[in-house]
């Protein structure tokens, strides 16, 4: 008995391809249909219309409201003003200086986050220690022939940027220390981080915001007197420092118990086992932690404007107020949403991918 | 270094007890001591400090404030209220408010986060993407911009009372939503009644019918004659007695409207805004959620047997909520923080009202900001003594 094997059919066409994936994707039943149809219908008469007035009815330039003549969106508002949007009140002589502190801080962001880059210690090191030194003397000037700029006439993209940077990095080195503390066999040291970390955890930043600007000047004697900046960043660190607190926990946590007994076993004490064994291993699991948090910071900068600071939704805010500009609140708004977003989506984004990554190394013990 | 570690260089003292400051018992004593010092240090400078201060400024310490006549009127209150009462009743009016919103927000958050976490797992992919396009969007910009963005260009550019839309029976305008409300009549309380009477024969019907169900096997439409006890009865009920409620409408009188009851467009902005915002973090809870029951335990049920709605109420329901109730009620004290920023559009919470107005007329800074902390402290205290006796709870459920 010989019988031969009949080659395969294809699949059916209505399976395959375009149609396939419609089919199962988007028509798989008559329920499925009929809500495809009905969002098709939504995004037609809701989308359509948006782009229309954003983007094809939309002015771009001109210099004051008789621009705005087309009927869509009024981006002249936005493009006329962007300077102040993005530089607060500073000198426009020197935003140079802005710039540049700009420029060497993602220059070094991109350096930490691109894969493969050499000597990623140093850099790291260098944006820690040696970049906050040069950025203050360029912003704040005072030194090196620069003019001093007051802080009242910082505002606008570039404060936003200062208060989430500088709070999340100085929050960096109070979240170690407590979540050391909170993980401490000595009672006191532990009761008092875990009673540091709950309060603040448990309290609103707007309250902390109105703490550091009406009740710090309280706390210290007369003579010192606080910057509105520096008071709304110390009530941001206080703040950020239980959040990272948590995000280290995390991290330590995530340990196997087996590293720190082979750190005892090796005859290390508690500073040269966490430091050589313990936090390199954790620091590299907190990164998505750290990335997540700084996200929420960078959201929440935007309060700042309550105790009266002009970050970028704050400066917008006052702009839209601007008698000649009377009405354009909208495109003002998606301005501002639209620079948050590009910040949020893009760490987001990064920090999925490194949790991702970080899982299949992790997984493999 | 360790402390017990053999010394080689004093071979002559072999089991010598360690000198004390390599004592880790000792050191940590020690250092705790210091810590404490350091603290008392500090707490006794920033109190001298503060007395010295308030002394300069004139400001008497102390709660007797709260007995003082406010003097300011507020945009809403649950309870009555007016200028001449005191600043503790602005602290109750405020904290009501703030409760009103967070309340008002936590339900309409977890329906619609449900609704788009459900949404992204889909087999729609247009659906799916919709959702997915939603939570990426609406959890990336501030929250703060988003009630500006409701308040000031959807809010307040809405027409005067006189050219109302008409929405749900109601109007709105910049001035608010006007919407009709009910008033209940003498006879109601018997409607009342049937609804509790409908609640117990229910839970009693319940009972037995799981015990039948237990015994034989037998199955009873549990469901249908819950509906029919509780909604039915006391609909009849309720067109027996002659339906005893008459609406109020509201109705266009000189320059506003009169009658119904008022949502204030402050309120509407911060519950849109806060509902928006916390729904997309909802929704990705529940996704998770849903996407942590492992899959076995589908392929379990249904060689058990199970149809389709029977598997997702014991199956994947159950083991979904647990991983979904402890963050998402981290999200409802988080909402209720975020209903703070209220005090930027001047909706009368208890930022706005107690730590804003009343803070600024009296000058108390440290009282307040106690009282409001304290206030928020509790919030959170009572969230997480909740979820750890969830975590506890649904500990013991576990293998």
């Amino acid at each position: 008995m010989k019988y031969d094997l009949q080659p395969t059919l294809p699949p059916p066409a209505n399976s395959t391809g375009l149609i396939g994936w419609l089919k199962r994707n988007l028509f798989s039943g008559p329920l499925n249909s009929l809500a495809t149809l009905a969002i098709l219908y939504f995004l037609a008469i809701s989308v359509g219309p948006m782009l229309k007035w954003a983007l094809i009815d939309a002015d771009w330039i001109g210099d004051s409201r008789e621009a705005c003549s087309s009927g869509g969106a009024c981006w002249v508002f936005i493009t006329h003003r962007i300077d102040q949007f993005l530089y607060g009140f500073y000198p426009e002589t020197e935003y140079w200086r802005i710039d540049t502190t700009f420029y060497i801080f993602a220059a070094c962001i991109a350096w930490l986050v691109i894969d493969k880059t050499p000597y990623k210690g140093y850099v790291a090191a260098f944006t820690l220690f040696v970049f906050p030194v040069i950025g203050f003397y360029l912003m704040y000037g005072g030194g090196f022939g620069l003019d001093v700029v007051e802080t009242h006439k910082w505002g606008g993209l570039s404060l936003t940027l200062i208060l989430a940077v500088i709070g999340i990095v100085a929050a960096m080195p109070f979240g170690v220390i407590l979540a050391l503390g909170r993980r401490s066999d000595m009672p006191i040291v532990r009761s008092l981080s875990v009673i540091y970390i709950e309060f603040w955890r448990g309290v609103p930043l707007i309250t902390v915001l109105f703490m550091a600007s009406v009740m710090l000047p309280l706390f210290v004697s007369e003579e010192v007197s606080f910057d509105k900046l520096l008071r709304a960043l110390i009530g941001i660190i206080m703040f950020q420092s239980a959040y990272m607190a948590e995000v280290v926990r995390g991290g330590l946590q995530a340990i196997p118990k087996g590293q720190y007994e082979a750190a005892d076993a090796l005859g290390l004490g508690y500073w040269k086992s966490m430091g050589f064994i313990i936090l390199p291993q954790a620091l590299k699991l907190m990164i998505p932690g750290i990335v997540n948090t700084f996200i929420a910071l960078f959201k929440d900068t935007s309060l700042v404007l309550i105790i009266g600071l002009f970050d970028l939704l704050a400066i917008v805010q006052a702009a839209l107020n601007d008698p000649e500009w009377l009405g354009y609140s909208t495109e003002g708004y998606i301005f501002v949403a639209l620079v948050f977003w590009v910040f949020c989506f893009g760490m987001s984004q990064y920090s999925q991918g490194l949790e991702k990554r970080l899982q299949t190394g992790h997984n493999t013990r | 270094m360790s402390s017990n570690r053999p010394s080689s260089e004093s071979p002559t003292k072999p089991d010598s007890t360690p000198r004390f400051w390599n004592d880790p018992d000792k050191r940590a004593l020690i250092f705790q001591g210091l810590i404490v010092l350091a603290l008392g240090a500090f707490i006794l400078t920033v109190v001298s400090n503060t007395l010295h201060n308030l002394e300069q400024r004139g400001i008497t310490t102390g709660f007797d404030f709260l007995s003082v006549e406010a003097g300011f009127g507020i945009l809403q209150s649950l309870i009555p209220y007016s200028e001449a009462d005191s600043y503790g009743r602005t602290f109750i009016v405020g904290l009501l408010n703030t409760v009103l919103v967070s309340f008002l927000g936590i339900i309409a958050a977890t329906f619609l986060g449900f609704l788009i976490g459900v949404g992204r797992l889909s087999k729609n992919w247009l659906l799916a993407k919709i959702c997915a396009v939603y939570v990426e969007i609406f959890r990336n910009i501030p929250l703060l911009l988003q009630i500006f963005f409701w308040y000031f260009a959807v809010l307040r550019t809405l027409p005067s009372p006189r050219q109302s839309f008409e929405l749900f029976g109601g109007y709105l305008n910049v001035r608010g939503l006007y919407l009709p409300a009910p008033i209940l009549e003498d006879g109601f309380g018997i409607v009342w009644t049937a609804l509790i009477v409908g609640i117990v024969a229910t839970w009693l019907f319940k009972r037995w019918a799981d015990k039948k169900h237990d015994e034989s096997g037998r199955e009873y439409p549990v469901g249908l004659i819950a509906l029919g006890l509780i909604v039915g009865l006391p609909l009849l009920v309720f067109f027996f007695a002659g339906a005893p409620v008459t609406m109020d409408y509201p109705a266009l009188k000189g320059f506003n409207f009169r009658g119904g009851v008022t949502l204030i467009p402050e309120l509407i902005a911060l519950w849109l805004a806060l509902t928006i915002y916390t729904a997309a973090f909802i929704a990705e809870i529940v996704r998770g959620g849903i996407l942590a029951v492992p899959h076995g335990q589908l392929e379990a049920a249904s060689a058990l047997g199970l149809p389709r709605g029977r598997t997702l109420r014991f199956i994947i329901i159950p083991q979904a909520l647990r991983v979904i109730i402890p963050p998402l009620t981290s999200q409802y004290l988080n909402l209720t923080k975020n209903s703070s920023l209220a005090t930027a559009i001047g909706y009368p919470d208890l930022v706005s009202v107690f730590a804003g107005t009343t803070l600024n007329q009296t000058g108390q800074a440290i009282e307040v900001i106690f009282m409001t902390m304290a206030v928020y402290l509790t919030l959170s205290v009572l969230t997480s003594i909740f979820m750890n006796w969830y975590n506890s709870r649904s500990a013991l459920i576990e293998r």
